[in-house]
């Protein structure tokens, strides 16, 4: 018997790795949003939620090391996805060395599945402002450690930072309305309700998401 | 009518390549893409000039030889239907009308509109068959096979090979083919033996020549038979399966 590539190094089992992280992320982005709706129940709400996560797992674990447990599965769902993604890329781009020269006249692929590389990026980059200015407060004038709720109404009452975050969020859609599709299909789950879940999924989180910054500057929560 | 074709010309897999145009007179509606080629080429032949090199058996939608790239779409823009079955009624008068060969790395262009699809036949190689015992015919009906599991194994084994669907693919993935070749098979009884190593090693060898698919559909659409990419999905189950 010849030996065999590992899982991991055939293309179709990059795809699972990309499926799999895929979920983690959606899972987390999910939950996120969930857990931010409670500023509309106001600061105190809001406050002691963001406490409450950095607790969990108390007593049998010290304070923060679930949290942390859960930060590393996300940092290392975020490497496995880009890694695939990049590697994947690579070898696409070996498979068509000569490119059309005439103009291509797509029919199937659209906007979202064409343009995930991009949209995949927008949404790191913007997560990684995100972190600067929501968690470490690194880009937020007004940080106050530990205020979660006057932490984002600060964030966004900055018009530019209120717009740059609901087009980050239009690209997770976009990315999650391909996405969220193409991962049953990569793990090879078929049937038509793969298009309604992955419309209901992007729809739920964009929806969720861009209210913050509109319910800040339109004044509903202050 | 008249039509203008911007052809592909290129000497050796070597040499370099353009497009060329040549206007062709009285085409008529009943002409099939391949018979304009033929009435271009007579033309050429007649002036002295070289004809243009491509791909052709059947004629009639089922050997998968003749495919092209018509104004950026595989088989040109008719859904479910090779390059030979797509007629000139579908076209205009004063059209300009873009051939060009499938680009791939895994189809090597040999010269014009002609391209190597043999890794295909790779693949096939790989596992695309049932080691059958020779001897006699074993009765009908012995092996009983549901209804709807044949149907689906029809369906699948409705591709001709042309290689449309790696040409349509953004990816250039050969994973339409591969699923379809495999499928026809690991529905049926007679395929079960050797589904695991077939599916592995006909995966594997797809993956030496093509990209990899990010679902973006447009083989389906692309594919002369309609080849659903429910099959795809379901290679993607069975390698999970088999590798694991
Ligand atoms: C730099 C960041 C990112 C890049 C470059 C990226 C890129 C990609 C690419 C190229 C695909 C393949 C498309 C396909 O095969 O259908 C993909 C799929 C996917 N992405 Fe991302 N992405 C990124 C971040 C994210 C994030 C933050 C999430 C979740 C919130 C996510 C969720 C998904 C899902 C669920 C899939 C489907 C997986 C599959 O088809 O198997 N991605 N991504
Ligand atoms: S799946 Fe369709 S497009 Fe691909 S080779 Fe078979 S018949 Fe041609
Ligand atoms: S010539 Fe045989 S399929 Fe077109």
């Amino acid at each position: 018997m010849r030996t065999r590539p590992s899982l991991f190094a055939t293309a179709v089992g990059k795809k699972y790795a990309m499926a799999i992280s895929g979920l983690v992320l959606m899972g987390y982005v999910l939950l996120h949003m969930v857990g931010n709706l409670k500023i509309y129940f106001g600061a105190e709400s809001l406050n002691k939620y963001a406490e409450w996560l950095r607790e969990i797992g108390e007593p049998a674990l010290p304070r923060e090391w679930l949290l942390w447990g859960l930060r590393f599965v996300l940092l290392a769902a975020v490497f496995v996805h880009i890694y695939a993604a990049y590697s994947l890329t690579v070898m696409n781009r070996r498979a068509r060395p000569v490119q059309y020269v005439s103009k291509r006249d797509y029919v199937a692929a659209d906007f979202a599945s064409r343009t995930m590389r991009w949209t995949g990026i927008i949404v790191v980059l913007f997560v990684v402002w995100h972190l600067l200015d929501l968690t470490w407060g690194t880009t937020n004038p007004d940080f106050v450690s530990g205020d979660v709720y006057h932490n984002v109404i600060a964030s966004f009452e900055r018009i530019p930072v209120a717009i740059a975050y609901v087009i980050a969020n239009l690209a997770l859609g976009v990315h999650l309305y391909h996405g969220a599709w193409s991962l049953f299909q990569s793990m090879g789950w078929y049937g038509t309700w793969r298009r309604t879940f992955s419309i209901a999924f992007a729809g739920v989180v964009v929806l969720g998401n861009v209210s913050f910054p509109l319910a800040v500057m339109f004044g509903v929560v202050n | 009518m008249n039509v203008h074709l911007k052809v592909w010309r290129q000497a050796g897999p070597d040499e370099p390549g353009d497009f060329e145009t040549y206007d062709i007179a009285d085409v008529t509606e009943e002409m099939s893409f391949l018979e304009l080629l033929d009435v271009l080429n007579e033309q050429l032949v007649a002036e002295g000039r070289e004809p243009v090199a491509f791909d052709s058996d059947c004629r009639e939608g089922i050997c998968g030889s003749c495919g092209v790239m018509i104004d950026g779409q595989a088989h040109g823009p008719q859904r479910g239907t090779a390059t030979c079955q797509l007629h000139m009624r579908l076209y205009n008068d004063g059209d300009t009308i873009v051939v060009e060969p499938f680009r791939s790395a895994g189809f090597p262009l040999v010269k014009d509109l002609v391209v190597n699809r043999s890794a295909f036949d790779r693949i096939i190689e790989a596992g695309g068959f049932i080691t059958v015992p020779t001897g006699s015919a074993p009765d009908a009906n012995l092996t009983l096979v549901p209804k709807e599991d044949s149907d689906r194994a029809m369906d699948a084994a409705q591709c001709i090979g042309c290689g449309a669907c790696v040409a349509a693919c953004p990816n250039g993935a050969g994973q339409l083919f591969t699923a379809a070749k495999l499928a026809h098979l690991n529905l049926l009884p007679q395929g079960q033996p050797e589904r695991q190593r077939r599916t592995i090693g006909m995966v594997e060898e797809m993956e030496n020549y093509f990209g990899s698919c990010t679902n973006h559909r447009e083989c389906s659409a692309a594919c002369p038979k309609e080849i659903s990419i429910d099959f795809i999905a379901m290679l993607n189950r069975d390698f999970r399966k088999a590798r694991r």
